[in-house]
Order: C-alpha cells, then structure tokens, then sequence
C-alpha cells in the first residue's frame, strides 16, 4: 500500500439488485484506485458492470433496490452511505460525469447556457448574469464557436458533437476534481471523436481533473488512458498501466478483446478471433473462474482449478491480473494469440503517418 | 469486376423542410443524398463510410427502395426501379433485404423469434417446403442460435443474439442484397467480432452481395471488397479497399483514416490530422466542394466549381476521387499507370 492517501479509492465495491429472477451481483468485489491528473479507463464487455461501479461512486442507485458495499473514498472521505445532501453537493461541483447519450442528459425546453449556468448557480451560488458569463466562457473552452450567440440556444439546435462538448462544458462548469465519462464518444464520429478526446486532454491537462472513461474502444483507451481496467462479469480481470495491459496482456479475456477488432494495418485474410459465447448470468455465475466456459486454457492452467475456485487478482499495485495460468505460459500465449494481429503491418499503418499535421483549429 | 446487381446513377433525395405557421409550405430542402453514382455486383460487398448525417443510411434505404429518390436512377438487374410502384416491386423485394443497426429497436418485443424470422415470409405469401417453421429453425442454426429458441422473445436475447435474430431474418427469403446499415455498431467488441464473421461466412457461402455501411473504418476495410466514402451527401472517393485504405488521395479519406483510434502502443504515434468543426447542415451545404470548410487545402477553385468524381492520375482503375487538389498518391504500386491523360 501507498502511504499517501489516494484522490479516490474504490475497496472490495460490491453492488446487487434486487430483480424477479434473483439477485443480480452487478459489481462483486472491485478495487481501484484513481489519481489527480490521471485517467483510468475501464473496458469490459457490456454487463460487466462498468455503469454500476461508477453510479455507485456517484451515489445514483436507488437504495431501496440496491445493496452496495465496500468502500468509495474521496480524498479520505467516505462517499458509500453519505447522506442525501453530501452527495448533491458533490455531484456536478466536485464530481462530475458525462454520458453516452447527451439528448438525454440535456433537457429539450431549456437552452444550453441556462442547463449550464444553472450546475454553476446551484454549487457556486452565482447570480444569472455570473452563470451565464460562464457558461459562455464554458462553451469557449470546450471550443463552440460563436459561443455569445450559442448560449442562448436550444440542445437540438446543436450537432452529435457539439452537444457533446455542450455535456462536457455543463461537467466541468465548477471545475470538478473527478469527472466520469461513460462512453463520452461512443456515439460520435471518428472525426469528432479524436476532437472530443483531445479536449478531455488539454483540460484535464490545464486542471488536474482525475478521470474515469468507461470504454469499450481500446483505441481510445490506448490513446487517453494512463492506467487501465479490464471487467469481467462485475469483477477486475486485469489492471495496470495503459501500456501494460495493452502491450503485454496477461489475461485471456483481455487477449480475446484484443483479438476482436480489426485493425487498419491487419490482414483482412485473417479472420477475426472473437471471444467465444456470450457474457456469464449474473444471477447465477458459473463457479470457478468466472470466464472459464469462455477460455480456451482451463486444460493448460488446471481444469480443476479454473472450474471450482475463483482466481482473485493480486491486492498490490502494479500490473495483476486474474487467472491461474503462470506468467511464463502467460507470455508464451499472448504470443501466439497476438501473432495473427501483429503480422503483416501492410502500407495502410504507413499510408495513416501522414507527414504533416493539417491542423486549421 | 462481376456482373452488375444494383446501380445508383445520379441518385438525389431531398427531403422536404416545411415551415409557416398556419399553412405549412416548403421553406427548404434536406439535401441527404446528392447525385450519386455507386455499383454493386452480384455478390460484391461495397462499403459505404462517412461520419453521421452524411446519407449513408438515406443511400442504402434508397437501395432498398424503401424510399422513392427525388431524381437519379436506381437499376436493379438492369432495370430502373426509381420509381417502381408497390405492386411492380413485390416480385424484387424478397431479393434485397435490411438488416439495421439498432437490435433493440427493430425487432417487436411482443413476437417470438419464430414470427419475427417467418414475418418476411408471411408478408410475401411464401411457403417454403418442409413449412415455415422448419424454415426458421435452419435460420436459425445458420446464424448461430438454438433452433428450440423459436417460440422465445427478443428481450430474453443478449444484444448480439438479437442481430443474429435480425440476420436471420433478412436471410429468410435468399436475398441477393443485404442493405447492413451499422449492423455492428450496438455491440461490443467481442460480438462485433462474431456477427461480422457471420456475415462474412454468409457472403462467401451463399454469395449474398452486401452493401455494408459502417462509420468504423477497420471493419468496413474487413469486410469490404469496395469502399466509398461519403461526405455530405456525395461521395467523395470511391475504390478497391486497398486504394482506398493504402493510397487514399481525398484529402477526407486521409482526416477520416488519420483519426481511428488504434490500439498499439509500440511504434511511432502516428501524426493526425485534426478536422476542424463539424459537417455542415445538408440544408444549405457549401458551394463547389462540400468540404471545403473543413479542409486544409482549399482554394478558390474549390469554392467555384464541384469538383467531379474521375479517376485521378495515378489511380487504379475503378478509383475514383472528386478534388481539385488532392494528396499524392502514397505508394506506388507496379499496377499503377501513371497516364498524362487522366486528369
Ligand atoms: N437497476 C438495475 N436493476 C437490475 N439489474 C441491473 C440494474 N442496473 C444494472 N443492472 C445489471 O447489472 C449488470 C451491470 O450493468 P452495467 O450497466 O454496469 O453494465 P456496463 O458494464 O456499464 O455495460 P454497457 O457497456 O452495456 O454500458 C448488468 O447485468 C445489468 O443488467
Ligand atoms: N425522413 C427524413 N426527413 C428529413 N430529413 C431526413 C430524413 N431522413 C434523413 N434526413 C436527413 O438527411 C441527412 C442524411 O441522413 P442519413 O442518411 O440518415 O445519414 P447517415 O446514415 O449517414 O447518418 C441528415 O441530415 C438527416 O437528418
Ligand atoms: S483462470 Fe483458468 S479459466 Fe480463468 S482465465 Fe485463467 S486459464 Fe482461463
Ligand atoms: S476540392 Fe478543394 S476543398 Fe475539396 S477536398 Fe479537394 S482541395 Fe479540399
Ligand atoms: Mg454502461
Ligand atoms: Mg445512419
């Protein structure tokens, strides 16, 4: 353990709900911590459990459904139980977050400088005319043009993109200490994308800002990310650096999301290698390694093992993972599984090198 | 290239915008889709990449004939459908078929599997031998699922369980046109992966043609044999995927390539290119090139005159790109013909 305090420190999180076919155990045991000035980039498939973790830190789940436990803090302050109060005076001032779909975070009746003017009113107890000089300075930042004019219109009035830096101009109106995005780009065109993501970078650059970014793109993650967390079925499978994790995987699942997507210096002969089957229940996950029906080693690692108890991921910093296979087969696999990626870097990865930047910003 | 199975040729559609306050007259038009020209041969897979708004999803429902085009001319096995009336395009309809992107949306929640794959069936009175039913339960295992599934409902399906269901669906009466509007895009990764292998397989083992529009330009390289990208309602370049993909010359392409996040962490970082602003509205697109508002190389010229879709010096044959300047070409392959004649 690190002497110093962690910015935010998330111990042995457990979230379930209630539902008519049993409990679902949406987040079992989860562990991360996240620094200032810092990314973290959460992957996993959906139903991992990727929202649950963050709406729990957000405080967002309705308690009479919900059994949450472990530990949430913030700078030493524990978040998990904090009252009604606590908890609308940390959301949209201190932390803040920003969702996949931004028409339905943004209200269709009140124009993008009043939804933006009002998070500041509320946390800073500014007068109108403050807000509103705000929100147009907000709207300059996250780079609208014309943002005087702007200011006074409507969420549909604006583009995909321009609503989504509309979303993050209302996030970061009162400078939080900790933003969460929840897929901020999914939505978004690659253009605009690369854009959005810049600019989480520059202010999180200019701000210190800790961020959680919830992805199922590792090329975003490989692009915005310092550290990174793999989620399996509720639970941590991998974690470490950006470069760890997407340089020299450990885990099987890991592998198997790697192997997935095509990449524009692949070979289009190769066939994808997507992970087999579909996401374990919830409700009732298989025993053991919870990946096991889906991992192509359980032979190689100890059937036994691998079917009847559960790997845990090492509580150390670092880079961890968890699976019983040994880091020797660890690392001769990743090889062989990556070799049907790395071959053949045809001209494409060349021809993406432009020379130049063409930049007109 | 194989044997023509849908032609567009100066295919427009404009939608209507109405404004006014009591009688509601037209105050403008949507310019969706503009003058497109784009081949697809008998099962050929086309791509068709562009950021959104730009009438990907207008062109392939236009394809489909599901929407009637404002002008141009749409062949299928050679004759114009364009305006075909309901009754003369039922015999074509069984032949093309849409798979779309949204598996939660576009299949009824209230009918089974079994209704929702038969429904293409029931709706053109077919009656395949051996029966409906056991039409659906061989659907069913082509695209992977469990035949016993029949009676089950959408909701009691993951996310990609549901495409398959849409898959299926759309294979019900032997197409020989899949229209795959962002048939990935709502699933993860790992699913992302199996559907496209699928559909892959379906393509090789019962030659459907597709015409699969994606705005993730790695897959749309995985599956595609031809590409054409799109901005604003034209297409802007137009080739064999490894023209487009590795000597791209639309000043587009090479934002659009620049821009996809991969995820590698050996090697250079590559050097992007950074569009500014977004696609501006269809209603009023820009003079001349549509996209010189966002393009580094702009000139007068571009402003002036619409640059024509042709086949640029140093091209391959069948690619095709409308710019005025456009980037060299970046590899020199043996097979290009550096030809003074071309422009
Ligand atoms: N309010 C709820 N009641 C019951 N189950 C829930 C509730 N919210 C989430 N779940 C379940 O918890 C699990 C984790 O959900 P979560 O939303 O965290 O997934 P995710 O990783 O964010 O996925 P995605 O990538 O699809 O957004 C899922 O099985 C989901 O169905
Ligand atoms: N029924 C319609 N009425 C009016 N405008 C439409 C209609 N359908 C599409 N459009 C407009 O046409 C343009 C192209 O749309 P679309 O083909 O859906 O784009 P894409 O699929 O590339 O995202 C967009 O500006 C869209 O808003
Ligand atoms: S513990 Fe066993 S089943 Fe789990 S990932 Fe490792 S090898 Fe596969
Ligand atoms: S025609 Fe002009 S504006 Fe258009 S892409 Fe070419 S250089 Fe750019
Ligand atoms: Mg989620
Ligand atoms: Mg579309």
């Amino acid at each position: 353990m690190t002497p110093i305090t962690p910015f935010l420190s998330v111990q042995d999180l457990h979230v379930s709900f209630q539902t008519e076919d049993g409990i679902v155990k949406a987040v079992d045991g989860l562990s991360f911590d996240v620094e200032k000035g810092t990314t973290l980039g959460i992957v996993g498939e959906s139903g991992s459990g990727k929202s649950v973790t963050n709406l729990a830190i957000l405080g967002l789940h309705d308690p009479e459904r919900t059994d949450i436990g472990g530990q949430v803090r913030l700078e030493g302050q524990e978040l998990l139980g904090a009252d009604r109060t606590t908890m609308e005076r940390l959301r949209g001032n201190r932390i803040a977050m920003i969702f996949q779909d931004p028409l339905t975070a943004l209200s269709p009746f009140h124009t993008v400088g009043r939804q933006i003017g009002e998070v500041y009113r509320k946390h800073k107890g500014a007068s109108k005319r403050e807000a509103r000089e705000r929100a147009i300075e907000m709207l300059e930042r996250v780079g609208i043009p014309n943002a005087k004019v702007r200011v006074d219109e409507y969420p549909h009035m604006f583009s995909g993109g321009m609503r989504q830096r509309v979303m993050i101009a209302m996030a970061l109106v009162c400078d939080p200490d900790l933003l969460i995005a929840d897929e901020p780009t999914t939505a978004l065109d690659v253009t605009v994308q690369a854009q959005i993501l810049d600019l989480l970078k520059d202010l999180q650059q200019q701000t210190g800002t800790a961020i959680i970014l919830i992805t199922h793109d590792l090329g975003v993650v490989a692009q915005t990310a310092h550290n990174v967390l793999v989620m399996y079925a509720g639970r941590a499978v991998e974690r470490g650096t950006m470069r760890e994790v997407l340089g020299s995987p450990r885990h099987p699942y890991t592998w198997g999301l790697l192997s997935s997507v095509p990449r524009l210096g692949t070979s289009v002969d190769v066939p994808l290698r997507p992970v087999r089957g579909t996401p374990p229940s919830l409700i009732n996950p298989p025993p053991g390694c919870p990946f096991h029906p889906r991992c192509d080693y359980p032979e190689l690692a100890g059937p036994e093992l691998c079917r009847t108890q559960r790997p845990e991921i090492s509580p150390d910093a670092g880079h961890g993972d968890a699976c019983y296979l040994t880091l020797r087969q660890k690392t001769d696999l990743r090889t062989v599984a990556h070799a049907a990626q790395t071959t053949q870097t045809t001209q494409t990865a060349q021809t993406a090198q432009t020379t130049h930047i063409k930049d007109r910003a | 290239m194989n044997e023509t199975l849908l032609e567009l040729q100066g295919l427009v559609k404009h939608f209507p915008i109405r404004g006014g306050v009591l009688i509601k007259r037209q105050v403008g038009s949507v310019h969706a889709v503009d003058e497109i020209d784009l081949t697809i041969g008998v099962g050929e897979t086309v791509g068709l990449v562009g950021e959104s708004g730009c009438g990907k999803s207008t062109t392939g429902r236009l394809a489909a004939r599901l929407l009637e085009p404002t002008a141009g001319k749409i062949l299928y096995g050679g004759r114009d459908i364009a305006h075909d009336s309901r009754r003369r395009l039922k015999p074509i309809r069984p032949e093309i078929q849409m798979i779309f992107q949204d598996p939660y949306s576009s299949l009824n929640p209230r009918h089974t599997v079994g209704t929702i794959i038969s429904g293409p069936m029931e709706v053109n009175g077919i009656e395949p031998t051996g029966g409906r039913r056991k039409r659906v339960q061989e659907l069913l295992e082509i695209v992977g699922l469990n035949p016993e599934h029949y009676n089950r409902f959408p909701h009691e399906f993951s996310g990609g369980q549901r495409q398959r269901i849409g898959i299926a669906r759309a294979l019900a009466l032997n197409p020989k046109l899949i229209i795959a509007d962002e048939p990935v895009s709502a699933l993860d990764v790992s699913i992302q992966a199996q559907v496209v292998n699928l559909l892959q397989e379906l393509q090789r083992d019962l030659g459907i043609a597709f015409l699969f529009i994606a705005h993730d330009l790695a897959i749309v390289r995985h599956f595609s044999q031809r590409v054409a990208v799109m901005y604003l309602g034209k297409i802007v370049e137009v080739g064999d995927r490894q023209s487009i993909y590795d000597r791209p010359r639309h000043p587009y392409t090479h934002a659009l390539l620049s821009a996809v996040p991969e995820p590698d962490v050996d090697g250079e970082p590559r050097e992007r290119i950074r569009l500014a602003g977004d696609v501006p509205s269809p209603i009023n697109p820009p003079s001349g090139c549509r996209f010189r508002t966002r393009c580094w190389k702009a000139q007068d010229k571009c402003a002036a005159e619409v640059p024509p879709l042709v086949r640029l010096n140093g091209n391959r044959e069948g690619h095709l790109t409308a710019c005025h300047f456009p980037e060299a070409p970046t590899v020199q392959g043996d097979d290009v013909v550096l030809d003074p004649a071309l422009a």
